[in-house]
Protein backbone atom coordinates (compact mmCIF):
# COMPACT_ATOMS: atom_id res chain seq x y z
CA UNK A 1 0.00 0.00 0.00
CA UNK A 2 0.96 3.39 -0.29
CA UNK A 3 0.31 6.61 1.58
CA UNK A 4 -1.40 9.33 0.33
CA UNK A 5 1.31 12.01 -0.21
CA UNK A 6 4.91 12.78 1.42
CA UNK A 7 5.11 12.78 4.98
CA UNK A 8 5.00 16.81 4.80
CA UNK A 9 3.44 19.10 2.17
CA UNK A 10 5.62 22.04 0.90
CA UNK A 11 3.01 24.08 0.12
CA UNK A 12 2.61 26.91 -3.36
CA UNK A 13 3.07 30.78 -2.08
CA UNK A 14 -0.67 31.95 -2.31
CA UNK A 15 -1.07 35.19 -4.42
CA UNK A 16 -3.54 37.05 -6.38
CA UNK A 17 -2.96 34.87 -9.51
CA UNK A 18 -3.40 31.16 -7.51
CA UNK A 19 -5.47 31.98 -4.72
CA UNK A 20 -8.73 30.56 -6.25
CA UNK A 21 -6.70 27.58 -7.40
CA UNK A 22 -5.11 26.76 -4.20
CA UNK A 23 -7.90 27.73 -1.95
CA UNK A 24 -11.12 26.71 -4.17
CA UNK A 25 -11.22 23.41 -3.04
CA UNK A 26 -12.57 24.70 0.34
CA UNK A 27 -16.33 23.59 -0.73
CA UNK A 28 -14.53 20.82 -2.55
CA UNK A 29 -14.63 22.15 -6.37
CA UNK A 30 -11.78 22.18 -8.48
CA UNK A 31 -11.28 25.50 -10.11
CA UNK A 32 -9.22 27.07 -13.11
CA UNK A 33 -9.00 30.02 -15.51
CA UNK A 34 -11.53 29.78 -17.82
CA UNK A 35 -11.08 32.54 -21.03
CA UNK A 36 -14.67 34.30 -21.32
CA UNK A 37 -14.30 34.50 -24.88
CA UNK A 38 -13.06 31.53 -26.67
CA UNK A 39 -13.85 29.16 -23.29
CA UNK A 40 -10.22 27.74 -22.99
CA UNK A 41 -9.21 26.80 -19.57
CA UNK A 42 -5.52 28.29 -18.93
CA UNK A 43 -3.53 26.60 -17.02
CA UNK A 44 -0.54 27.95 -15.44
CA UNK A 45 -2.70 31.37 -15.11
CA UNK A 46 -2.08 33.41 -16.81
CA UNK A 47 -2.36 37.64 -17.41
CA UNK A 48 -4.31 36.54 -20.99
CA UNK A 49 -5.95 33.98 -23.03
CA UNK A 50 -2.78 32.59 -24.99
CA UNK A 51 -5.63 30.90 -27.57
CA UNK A 52 -7.31 34.46 -28.30
CA UNK A 53 -5.08 36.92 -26.31
CA UNK A 54 -8.73 37.97 -24.43
CA UNK A 55 -7.87 39.26 -20.83
CA UNK A 56 -11.16 38.44 -19.96
CA UNK A 57 -10.10 35.53 -17.53
CA UNK A 58 -12.21 34.24 -14.50
CA UNK A 59 -12.32 31.07 -12.20
CA UNK A 60 -14.76 28.48 -12.84
CA UNK A 61 -15.89 24.76 -11.30
CA UNK A 62 -15.05 21.73 -13.17
CA UNK A 63 -16.43 18.47 -12.56
CA UNK A 64 -13.45 17.27 -10.59
CA UNK A 65 -12.87 14.86 -12.70
CA UNK A 66 -9.79 13.48 -15.06
CA UNK A 67 -7.92 10.72 -16.39
CA UNK A 68 -4.70 9.67 -15.35
CA UNK A 69 -1.90 9.99 -18.32
CA UNK A 70 0.99 8.78 -16.42
CA UNK A 71 2.58 7.83 -12.80
CA UNK A 72 5.34 7.18 -10.73
CA UNK A 73 5.66 5.98 -7.72
CA UNK A 74 8.31 8.13 -5.51
CA UNK A 75 10.56 5.86 -2.59
CA UNK A 76 13.43 8.14 -2.23
CA UNK A 77 13.17 10.38 1.25
CA UNK A 78 13.36 13.81 -0.32
CA UNK A 79 10.99 14.41 2.55
CA UNK A 80 12.24 12.12 5.95
CA UNK A 81 10.06 10.41 7.37
CA UNK A 82 7.63 9.53 3.60
CA UNK A 83 6.25 6.52 3.19
CA UNK A 84 6.06 5.02 -1.14
CA UNK A 85 3.21 7.45 -2.04
CA UNK A 86 1.92 7.55 -6.36
CA UNK A 87 2.62 10.71 -8.07
CA UNK A 88 0.43 11.29 -10.74
CA UNK A 89 0.22 13.23 -13.51
CA UNK A 90 -4.14 13.24 -14.65
CA UNK A 91 -5.57 15.20 -17.79
CA UNK A 92 -8.94 17.02 -16.55
CA UNK A 93 -11.93 15.79 -18.13
CA UNK A 94 -13.15 18.90 -19.18
CA UNK A 95 -9.91 20.17 -21.23
CA UNK A 96 -7.60 17.01 -21.29
CA UNK A 97 -4.68 19.08 -22.60
CA UNK A 98 -4.86 20.94 -18.59
CA UNK A 99 -2.96 18.86 -16.81
CA UNK A 100 -2.08 18.43 -13.17
CA UNK A 101 0.47 16.72 -10.83
CA UNK A 102 -1.44 14.94 -7.87
CA UNK A 103 -0.78 12.37 -5.23
CA UNK A 104 -3.21 9.40 -6.07
CA UNK A 105 -4.65 7.83 -3.05
CA UNK A 106 -6.79 4.88 -2.84
CA UNK A 107 -5.53 2.68 -5.69
CA UNK A 108 -2.78 0.21 -6.54
CA UNK A 109 -0.05 1.62 -8.80
CA UNK A 110 0.45 -1.32 -11.55
CA UNK A 111 -0.04 0.09 -15.51
CA UNK A 112 -3.43 0.07 -15.10
CA UNK A 113 -3.65 3.10 -13.40
CA UNK A 114 -3.04 4.76 -16.70
CA UNK A 115 -6.13 5.54 -18.17
CA UNK A 116 -8.28 5.38 -15.15
CA UNK A 117 -10.84 7.56 -14.69
CA UNK A 118 -10.43 9.37 -11.18
CA UNK A 119 -11.63 12.07 -9.17
CA UNK A 120 -10.55 15.29 -6.89
CA UNK A 121 -10.27 15.48 -3.51
CA UNK A 122 -8.97 17.68 -1.45
CA UNK A 123 -6.64 17.63 2.13
CA UNK A 124 -6.21 20.55 4.03
CA UNK A 125 -2.63 21.62 4.95
CA UNK A 126 -2.34 25.68 6.42
CA UNK A 127 -4.52 27.62 4.54
CA UNK A 128 -4.36 25.38 1.28
CA UNK A 129 -6.35 22.77 -0.35
CA UNK A 130 -4.25 20.34 -2.42
CA UNK A 131 -6.44 18.62 -4.88
CA UNK A 132 -5.83 14.79 -4.39
CA UNK A 133 -7.54 12.40 -6.74
CA UNK A 134 -8.72 8.97 -6.42
CA UNK A 135 -10.35 6.63 -9.00
CA UNK A 136 -14.04 7.30 -9.68
CA UNK A 137 -16.13 4.94 -7.63
CA UNK A 138 -17.49 2.17 -9.56
CA UNK A 139 -21.74 2.44 -10.51
CA UNK A 140 -23.76 2.29 -8.34
CA UNK A 141 -21.13 1.89 -5.32
CA UNK A 142 -22.04 5.30 -3.55
CA UNK A 143 -23.47 9.35 -4.56
CA UNK A 144 -21.36 10.36 -8.02
CA UNK A 145 -22.27 13.87 -7.09
CA UNK A 146 -19.37 16.07 -6.54
CA UNK A 147 -20.76 17.91 -4.44
CA UNK A 148 -20.33 15.27 -1.48
CA UNK A 149 -16.43 15.54 -1.86
CA UNK A 150 -15.97 18.02 0.77
CA UNK A 151 -12.58 18.33 2.24
CA UNK A 152 -11.12 15.30 2.71
CA UNK A 153 -9.97 14.95 6.72
CA UNK A 154 -7.22 12.69 4.94
CA UNK A 155 -4.80 12.05 8.33
CA UNK A 156 -1.55 10.56 7.07
CA UNK A 157 -1.80 6.86 6.34
CA UNK A 158 -5.69 7.51 6.70
CA UNK A 159 -7.07 5.17 4.13
CA UNK A 160 -11.01 5.34 5.30
CA UNK A 161 -12.10 8.13 2.34
CA UNK A 162 -15.29 7.35 1.62
CA UNK B 1 18.55 25.64 -47.19
CA UNK B 2 19.37 28.90 -49.34
CA UNK B 3 22.04 29.94 -46.87
CA UNK B 4 24.85 28.31 -44.73
CA UNK B 5 24.14 28.26 -41.40
CA UNK B 6 26.21 30.21 -39.18
CA UNK B 7 27.32 27.34 -36.96
CA UNK B 8 29.16 26.48 -39.66
CA UNK B 9 31.93 29.25 -39.05
CA UNK B 10 32.49 27.86 -35.52
CA UNK B 11 34.93 24.89 -34.67
CA UNK B 12 35.67 23.47 -31.68
CA UNK B 13 39.67 23.64 -31.64
CA UNK B 14 40.57 22.67 -28.16
CA UNK B 15 39.19 20.31 -25.19
CA UNK B 16 39.79 19.97 -21.36
CA UNK B 17 39.25 18.20 -18.58
CA UNK B 18 39.94 18.72 -14.39
CA UNK B 19 40.31 15.69 -13.06
CA UNK B 20 36.95 14.13 -11.95
CA UNK B 21 35.89 12.37 -8.76
CA UNK B 22 33.70 11.97 -6.15
CA UNK B 23 34.42 14.12 -3.44
CA UNK B 24 37.08 15.49 -4.48
CA UNK B 25 37.19 18.48 -1.67
CA UNK B 26 38.50 20.87 -4.72
CA UNK B 27 36.77 24.55 -5.73
CA UNK B 28 34.91 25.28 -8.16
CA UNK B 29 37.04 27.72 -9.75
CA UNK B 30 40.22 25.41 -9.03
CA UNK B 31 38.83 22.88 -11.42
CA UNK B 32 37.47 25.38 -14.04
CA UNK B 33 40.70 26.96 -14.23
CA UNK B 34 42.67 23.46 -14.71
CA UNK B 35 40.07 22.24 -17.11
CA UNK B 36 40.51 26.02 -18.96
CA UNK B 37 43.95 26.22 -19.14
CA UNK B 38 43.75 22.18 -20.47
CA UNK B 39 41.26 23.16 -23.68
CA UNK B 40 43.48 26.26 -24.44
CA UNK B 41 46.93 24.08 -24.47
CA UNK B 42 44.79 21.54 -26.54
CA UNK B 43 44.13 24.34 -28.65
CA UNK B 44 47.32 25.66 -29.40
CA UNK B 45 46.78 28.73 -28.00
CA UNK B 46 47.96 31.19 -24.58
CA UNK B 47 45.57 32.95 -22.76
CA UNK B 48 46.13 35.84 -24.71
CA UNK B 49 44.35 34.22 -28.17
CA UNK B 50 41.24 33.86 -26.08
CA UNK B 51 38.35 36.55 -26.23
CA UNK B 52 35.26 35.38 -24.95
CA UNK B 53 34.01 33.07 -22.47
CA UNK B 54 30.74 31.31 -21.81
CA UNK B 55 29.15 29.23 -19.71
CA UNK B 56 26.12 27.05 -18.34
CA UNK B 57 24.42 28.22 -16.15
CA UNK B 58 26.49 31.15 -14.34
CA UNK B 59 26.92 31.70 -11.12
CA UNK B 60 24.52 31.24 -8.11
CA UNK B 61 21.76 28.92 -9.84
CA UNK B 62 20.18 25.77 -8.51
CA UNK B 63 21.22 23.54 -5.66
CA UNK B 64 24.52 23.88 -3.76
CA UNK B 65 27.58 22.87 -6.53
CA UNK B 66 25.43 22.97 -9.52
CA UNK B 67 26.57 25.56 -10.89
CA UNK B 68 29.89 26.18 -10.69
CA UNK B 69 31.87 29.66 -10.92
CA UNK B 70 30.26 32.54 -13.27
CA UNK B 71 32.33 33.92 -16.42
CA UNK B 72 33.53 37.01 -13.66
CA UNK B 73 35.15 34.66 -11.78
CA UNK B 74 37.17 32.88 -14.24
CA UNK B 75 37.94 36.21 -16.15
CA UNK B 76 39.36 37.28 -13.39
CA UNK B 77 41.44 34.33 -12.68
CA UNK B 78 42.68 33.77 -15.69
CA UNK B 79 42.75 37.84 -16.65
CA UNK B 80 41.19 37.31 -20.14
CA UNK B 81 40.65 40.31 -22.09
CA UNK B 82 37.32 39.45 -23.49
CA UNK B 83 35.29 40.66 -26.44
CA UNK B 84 32.07 38.85 -25.33
CA UNK B 85 31.04 36.93 -22.73
CA UNK B 86 27.99 35.29 -22.17
CA UNK B 87 26.36 33.07 -18.72
CA UNK B 88 23.10 31.88 -18.32
CA UNK B 89 20.54 29.05 -18.01
CA UNK B 90 17.86 29.44 -20.14
CA UNK B 91 17.88 28.12 -23.67
CA UNK B 92 19.08 25.27 -25.60
CA UNK B 93 19.81 22.73 -22.49
CA UNK B 94 23.67 22.98 -21.18
CA UNK B 95 25.07 23.40 -24.51
CA UNK B 96 23.36 27.13 -24.93
CA UNK B 97 26.68 28.34 -23.90
CA UNK B 98 27.92 26.37 -26.99
CA UNK B 99 25.48 26.97 -29.31
CA UNK B 100 26.11 31.18 -27.81
CA UNK B 101 30.31 30.90 -28.61
CA UNK B 102 29.25 29.73 -32.20
CA UNK B 103 27.09 32.50 -33.19
CA UNK B 104 29.92 34.94 -31.35
CA UNK B 105 32.10 33.69 -33.64
CA UNK B 106 30.14 33.63 -36.54
CA UNK B 107 29.02 37.32 -35.64
CA UNK B 108 32.37 38.24 -35.17
CA UNK B 109 31.56 39.63 -31.78
CA UNK B 110 35.22 36.80 -31.01
CA UNK B 111 37.83 34.59 -32.47
CA UNK B 112 38.54 32.06 -29.40
CA UNK B 113 35.92 31.72 -26.96
CA UNK B 114 36.35 29.28 -24.02
CA UNK B 115 33.49 27.71 -22.68
CA UNK B 116 33.31 25.87 -19.65
CA UNK B 117 30.91 24.00 -16.93
CA UNK B 118 32.01 23.11 -13.96
CA UNK B 119 30.06 20.94 -11.16
CA UNK B 120 31.19 20.17 -7.27
CA UNK B 121 27.69 18.59 -6.70
CA UNK B 122 29.79 15.45 -5.29
CA UNK B 123 31.32 17.40 -2.65
CA UNK B 124 28.51 19.37 -1.75
CA UNK B 125 26.24 16.36 -1.59
CA UNK B 126 28.40 15.16 1.28
CA UNK B 127 28.22 17.74 3.14
CA UNK B 128 24.00 18.36 2.99
CA UNK B 129 22.87 14.83 1.01
CA UNK B 130 21.18 15.09 -2.43
CA UNK B 131 18.41 17.53 -2.82
CA UNK B 132 15.46 17.56 -4.76
CA UNK B 133 15.05 20.66 -6.98
CA UNK B 134 13.38 22.94 -4.92
CA UNK B 135 15.84 22.89 -2.49
CA UNK B 136 15.55 25.54 0.37
CA UNK B 137 12.64 27.57 -1.35
CA UNK B 138 12.43 30.64 -2.73
CA UNK B 139 10.31 32.98 -0.10
CA UNK B 140 8.50 32.37 2.61
CA UNK B 141 4.27 33.28 3.62
CA UNK B 142 3.37 30.16 5.23
CA UNK B 143 1.27 30.94 8.39
CA UNK B 144 3.79 27.44 9.17
CA UNK B 145 7.14 29.25 8.91
CA UNK B 146 8.21 27.03 6.33
CA UNK B 147 9.01 28.16 2.89
CA UNK B 148 6.47 28.72 0.49
CA UNK B 149 6.83 28.23 -3.93
CA UNK B 150 6.31 29.93 -6.77
CA UNK B 151 6.55 29.28 -10.40
CA UNK B 152 6.59 25.75 -11.93
CA UNK B 153 7.87 24.20 -8.49
CA UNK B 154 4.16 25.26 -6.75
CA UNK B 155 2.39 22.54 -8.96
CA UNK B 156 4.96 19.70 -8.33
CA UNK B 157 6.32 20.23 -4.57
CA UNK B 158 3.16 20.18 -2.72
CA UNK B 159 2.74 16.65 -4.10
CA UNK B 160 6.41 15.14 -3.07
CA UNK B 161 7.44 15.69 -6.65
CA UNK B 162 10.53 17.37 -5.56
CA UNK B 163 13.29 16.02 -8.05
CA UNK B 164 13.49 15.99 -12.13
CA UNK B 165 13.65 12.48 -11.34
CA UNK B 166 10.24 12.42 -10.55
CA UNK B 167 8.97 14.55 -13.61
CA UNK B 168 11.01 12.24 -15.73
CA UNK B 169 9.73 8.93 -14.33
CA UNK B 170 6.04 10.04 -15.50
CA UNK B 171 7.46 10.06 -19.47
CA UNK B 172 9.27 6.59 -18.38
CA UNK B 173 5.65 5.31 -17.21
CA UNK B 174 4.16 6.57 -20.07
CA UNK B 175 5.96 5.09 -22.26
CA UNK B 176 5.68 1.85 -20.65
CA UNK B 177 2.29 2.30 -21.20
CA UNK B 178 2.33 3.42 -24.78
CA UNK B 179 5.41 1.32 -25.71
CA UNK B 180 5.72 -1.10 -23.61
CA UNK B 181 8.93 0.02 -22.14
CA UNK B 182 10.42 -2.41 -20.07
CA UNK B 183 13.15 -2.16 -16.95
CA UNK B 184 15.28 -4.64 -18.83
CA UNK B 185 15.86 -1.95 -21.52
CA UNK B 186 16.32 0.78 -19.72
CA UNK B 187 19.01 -1.47 -18.03
CA UNK B 188 20.77 -1.85 -21.14
CA UNK B 189 21.30 2.00 -21.37
CA UNK B 190 22.90 1.79 -17.84
CA UNK B 191 24.96 -1.18 -18.86
CA UNK B 192 26.37 -0.07 -21.93
CA UNK B 193 27.37 3.16 -20.38
CA UNK B 194 29.05 0.76 -17.52
CA UNK B 195 30.78 -0.88 -19.90
CA UNK B 196 32.06 2.04 -21.74
CA UNK B 197 33.38 3.25 -18.25
CA UNK B 198 35.26 0.51 -17.86
CA UNK B 199 37.66 1.68 -20.38
CA UNK B 200 37.72 5.12 -19.13
CA UNK B 201 40.12 6.18 -16.23
CA UNK B 202 38.10 9.33 -15.32
CA UNK B 203 34.91 7.49 -15.22
CA UNK B 204 33.16 7.74 -11.61
CA UNK B 205 31.73 3.84 -11.52
CA UNK B 206 34.07 1.53 -13.11
CA UNK B 207 33.10 -1.61 -11.96
CA UNK B 208 31.03 -4.16 -13.96
CA UNK B 209 27.16 -4.08 -13.91
CA UNK B 210 25.14 -7.11 -14.45
CA UNK B 211 21.64 -7.03 -15.51
CA UNK B 212 20.68 -8.87 -11.86
CA UNK B 213 22.62 -5.66 -10.45
CA UNK B 214 20.66 -3.34 -12.00
CA UNK B 215 17.49 -5.39 -11.25
CA UNK B 216 18.36 -5.41 -7.87
CA UNK B 217 19.24 -1.70 -7.25
CA UNK B 218 16.59 0.43 -4.97
CA UNK B 219 14.17 2.57 -6.48
CA UNK B 220 13.93 5.88 -7.13
CA UNK B 221 11.07 6.82 -8.35
CA UNK B 222 9.52 4.55 -10.36
CA UNK B 223 10.44 2.60 -12.87
CA UNK B 224 13.59 4.40 -12.39
CA UNK B 225 15.73 3.14 -10.37
CA UNK B 226 19.27 3.59 -8.70
CA UNK B 227 20.82 3.20 -11.97
CA UNK B 228 18.59 4.81 -14.18
CA UNK B 229 20.55 8.10 -12.40
CA UNK B 230 23.28 9.78 -13.54
CA UNK B 231 26.38 9.73 -10.57
CA UNK B 232 26.78 13.34 -8.79
CA UNK B 233 30.63 14.14 -9.01
CA UNK B 234 33.29 16.76 -9.13
CA UNK B 235 34.76 18.22 -12.38
CA UNK B 236 35.41 20.71 -15.00
CA UNK B 237 35.17 20.49 -18.97
CA UNK B 238 35.78 23.26 -20.71
CA UNK B 239 36.27 23.61 -24.70
CA UNK B 240 37.71 26.50 -27.13
CA UNK B 241 35.10 27.27 -29.76
CA UNK B 242 36.89 29.35 -32.42
CA UNK B 243 35.84 31.21 -36.17
CA UNK B 244 36.65 28.70 -38.98
CA UNK B 245 39.47 31.05 -40.29
CA UNK B 246 41.06 31.35 -37.17
CA UNK B 247 41.53 27.50 -36.48
CA UNK B 248 44.97 27.61 -34.50
CA UNK B 249 48.27 25.20 -35.48
CA UNK B 250 47.86 22.54 -33.36
CA UNK B 251 48.37 18.69 -33.01
CA UNK B 252 44.63 17.37 -33.28
CA UNK B 253 42.20 18.34 -35.64
CA UNK B 254 39.30 20.81 -35.48
CA UNK B 255 35.83 19.55 -34.77
CA UNK B 256 33.63 21.43 -37.23
CA UNK B 257 30.20 22.23 -35.84
CA UNK B 258 28.01 20.88 -38.64
CA UNK B 259 24.48 21.99 -36.93
CA UNK B 260 22.64 23.11 -33.60
CA UNK B 261 18.96 22.15 -32.62
CA UNK B 262 17.72 24.56 -30.63
CA UNK B 263 13.98 24.51 -30.88
CA UNK B 264 11.44 24.69 -28.62
CA UNK B 265 7.92 24.24 -30.38
CA UNK B 266 5.77 22.62 -27.92
CA UNK B 267 4.62 24.17 -24.55
CA UNK B 268 7.84 24.64 -22.11
CA UNK B 269 6.68 22.94 -19.69
CA UNK B 270 7.48 19.53 -17.69
CA UNK B 271 3.91 18.60 -17.35
CA UNK B 272 1.75 20.36 -20.13
CA UNK B 273 3.96 19.58 -22.94
CA UNK B 274 2.10 17.87 -26.14
CA UNK B 275 3.47 14.55 -26.31
CA UNK B 276 4.77 13.25 -22.47
CA UNK B 277 6.85 10.43 -24.32
CA UNK B 278 9.41 13.17 -25.67
CA UNK B 279 9.56 16.53 -24.32
CA UNK B 280 11.68 19.29 -26.17
CA UNK B 281 14.30 16.67 -27.47
CA UNK B 282 11.74 16.35 -30.54
CA UNK B 283 11.95 19.63 -31.35
CA UNK B 284 15.06 20.51 -31.31
CA UNK B 285 16.75 17.50 -32.82
CA UNK B 286 13.72 18.33 -36.17
CA UNK B 287 15.59 21.85 -36.13
CA UNK B 288 18.89 20.34 -36.10
CA UNK B 289 17.77 17.80 -38.99
CA UNK B 290 16.21 20.94 -41.02
CA UNK B 291 19.88 23.23 -40.69
CA UNK B 292 22.22 20.29 -42.22
CA UNK B 293 22.58 18.14 -45.60
CA UNK B 294 23.40 14.96 -43.36
CA UNK B 295 21.26 12.08 -42.62
CA UNK B 296 20.84 9.88 -39.47
CA UNK B 297 22.56 7.09 -41.04
CA UNK B 298 25.90 9.45 -41.42
CA UNK B 299 26.50 9.71 -37.68
CA UNK B 300 29.26 7.70 -36.39
CA UNK B 301 28.65 7.96 -32.51
CA UNK B 302 26.42 9.29 -30.57
CA UNK B 303 26.65 11.13 -27.06
CA UNK B 304 23.04 11.44 -25.32
CA UNK B 305 22.47 12.88 -22.58
CA UNK B 306 22.08 10.15 -20.03
CA UNK B 307 21.02 12.66 -17.08
CA UNK B 308 18.60 9.81 -16.63
CA UNK B 309 18.87 6.83 -19.10
CA UNK B 310 15.44 7.16 -20.07
CA UNK B 311 16.49 10.71 -21.52
CA UNK B 312 19.03 8.50 -24.17
CA UNK B 313 15.98 6.52 -25.33
CA UNK B 314 13.81 9.85 -25.99
CA UNK B 315 17.00 11.25 -27.72
CA UNK B 316 17.65 8.13 -29.81
CA UNK B 317 13.98 8.51 -31.22
CA UNK B 318 13.90 12.24 -31.28
CA UNK B 319 17.34 12.19 -33.34
CA UNK B 320 15.59 9.71 -35.68
CA UNK B 321 18.07 6.87 -35.30
CA UNK B 322 14.73 4.86 -34.90
CA UNK B 323 10.88 5.57 -34.93
CA UNK B 324 8.84 6.65 -32.25
CA UNK B 325 7.94 4.10 -29.29
CA UNK B 326 11.43 2.22 -30.86
CA UNK B 327 14.15 2.70 -28.77
CA UNK B 328 13.39 0.24 -26.10
CA UNK B 329 13.86 -2.57 -28.82
CA UNK B 330 16.37 -0.79 -30.46
CA UNK B 331 19.12 -1.15 -27.45
CA UNK B 332 17.93 -4.04 -25.90
CA UNK B 333 20.61 -6.41 -25.24
CA UNK B 334 22.95 -3.38 -25.70
CA UNK B 335 25.20 -4.65 -29.01
CA UNK B 336 23.54 -1.93 -30.91
CA UNK B 337 24.81 0.67 -29.25
CA UNK B 338 28.09 -0.81 -28.22
CA UNK B 339 31.14 0.50 -28.50
CA UNK B 340 31.72 -2.23 -31.40
CA UNK B 341 27.91 -1.47 -32.69
CA UNK B 342 26.54 0.02 -35.38
CA UNK B 343 25.90 3.42 -33.62
CA UNK B 344 28.20 3.44 -30.45
CA UNK B 345 26.45 5.58 -27.71
CA UNK B 346 27.67 7.13 -24.34
CA UNK B 347 31.52 5.78 -25.24
CA UNK B 348 33.04 7.44 -22.36
CA UNK B 349 29.83 5.83 -19.65
CA UNK B 350 27.83 8.84 -19.69
CA UNK B 351 26.67 10.36 -16.90
CA UNK B 352 25.14 7.72 -16.10
CA UNK B 353 28.84 6.14 -15.14
CA UNK B 354 31.34 8.75 -16.44
CA UNK B 355 29.82 11.18 -13.79
CA UNK B 356 27.87 13.87 -14.15
CA UNK B 357 29.62 16.39 -16.17
CA UNK B 358 26.21 17.98 -16.78
CA UNK B 359 26.57 17.59 -21.00
CA UNK B 360 29.66 19.14 -21.31
CA UNK B 361 31.36 15.58 -20.82
CA UNK B 362 29.28 14.28 -23.27
CA UNK B 363 30.85 17.04 -25.67
CA UNK B 364 34.41 16.69 -24.79
CA UNK B 365 33.98 12.79 -25.47
CA UNK B 366 32.57 13.66 -28.78
CA UNK B 367 35.20 15.23 -30.10
CA UNK B 368 37.74 13.04 -28.45
CA UNK B 369 36.45 10.40 -30.69
CA UNK B 370 36.69 12.20 -33.89
CA UNK B 371 40.54 13.00 -32.98
CA UNK B 372 40.61 9.54 -32.68
CA UNK B 373 42.44 10.01 -29.56
CA UNK B 374 39.94 7.79 -27.37
CA UNK B 375 42.15 5.33 -26.16
CA UNK B 376 40.93 2.16 -25.42
CA UNK B 377 37.35 2.82 -26.38
CA UNK B 378 38.14 4.71 -29.31
CA UNK B 379 35.45 3.66 -32.08
CA UNK B 380 37.35 1.86 -35.19
CA UNK B 381 37.17 3.05 -38.54
CA UNK B 382 38.00 6.91 -37.88
CA UNK B 383 34.45 8.26 -36.99
CA UNK B 384 33.75 11.32 -38.74
CA UNK B 385 30.11 12.47 -37.32
CA UNK B 386 29.29 12.83 -33.98
CA UNK B 387 25.96 13.98 -32.59
CA UNK B 388 25.66 15.47 -28.98
CA UNK B 389 22.59 15.92 -27.49
CA UNK B 390 21.75 17.54 -23.87
CA UNK B 391 18.90 18.27 -21.72
CA UNK B 392 15.48 16.35 -20.51
CA UNK B 393 12.09 17.45 -20.46
CA UNK B 394 10.93 21.09 -21.73
CA UNK B 395 15.45 21.60 -22.20
CA UNK B 396 17.20 20.37 -24.94
CA UNK B 397 19.51 20.82 -27.55
CA UNK B 398 21.54 18.85 -29.96
CA UNK B 399 24.97 19.49 -32.58
CA UNK B 400 26.44 17.89 -35.27
CA UNK B 401 30.05 17.26 -35.34
CA UNK B 402 32.20 16.40 -38.22
CA UNK B 403 35.70 15.64 -38.34
CA UNK B 404 37.98 18.24 -39.53
CA UNK B 405 41.19 18.31 -41.47
CA UNK B 406 44.44 17.56 -39.58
Amino acid sequence: MTASGPAMRLLPRIDDTNRFFWTGGADGRLRFLACASCRQLVHPPAPRCPECLSDRLDPVTVSGRATVHSFTVNHQQWIPGSEPYIVGLVAIAEQPDVRLMTNLIDCEPDDSLIGREVEVTFEQSEDVFVPLFRPVAPVGSGSDDPGDLGPANAGRGDRALS
Amino acid sequence: MTTEPAERKAAITGIGQSEVGRRLGRGDLDLTVEACLDAIDDAGLTRDDIDGLATYPGAGLGTSGFAGPGTPEVQDALRLRLNWHDGGSEGAAQMRAVVAACFAVAAGAARHVLVYRTVTESTSQGVGGRKGIGGDGDGSGGSGGMPRFSGFLQWSLPFGAVSAVNWIALVAQRRVHEFGLTREQLASVAINARRNAELNPRAVYRDPMSLEDYLSARMISSPLCLFDCDAPCDGSTAIVVSHVDHVPESRHPACHVNAVGTALWGRPSWDQFDDMTTMAARDAAASMWRRTELKPRDVDVAELYDGFSILTLVWLEALGFCERGESGAFVEGGSTIALNGPLPVNTAGGQLSGGRLHGFGLIHEACLQLRGGAAQRQVAHRPEVAVVANGGGPLAGSMLLTRGIG
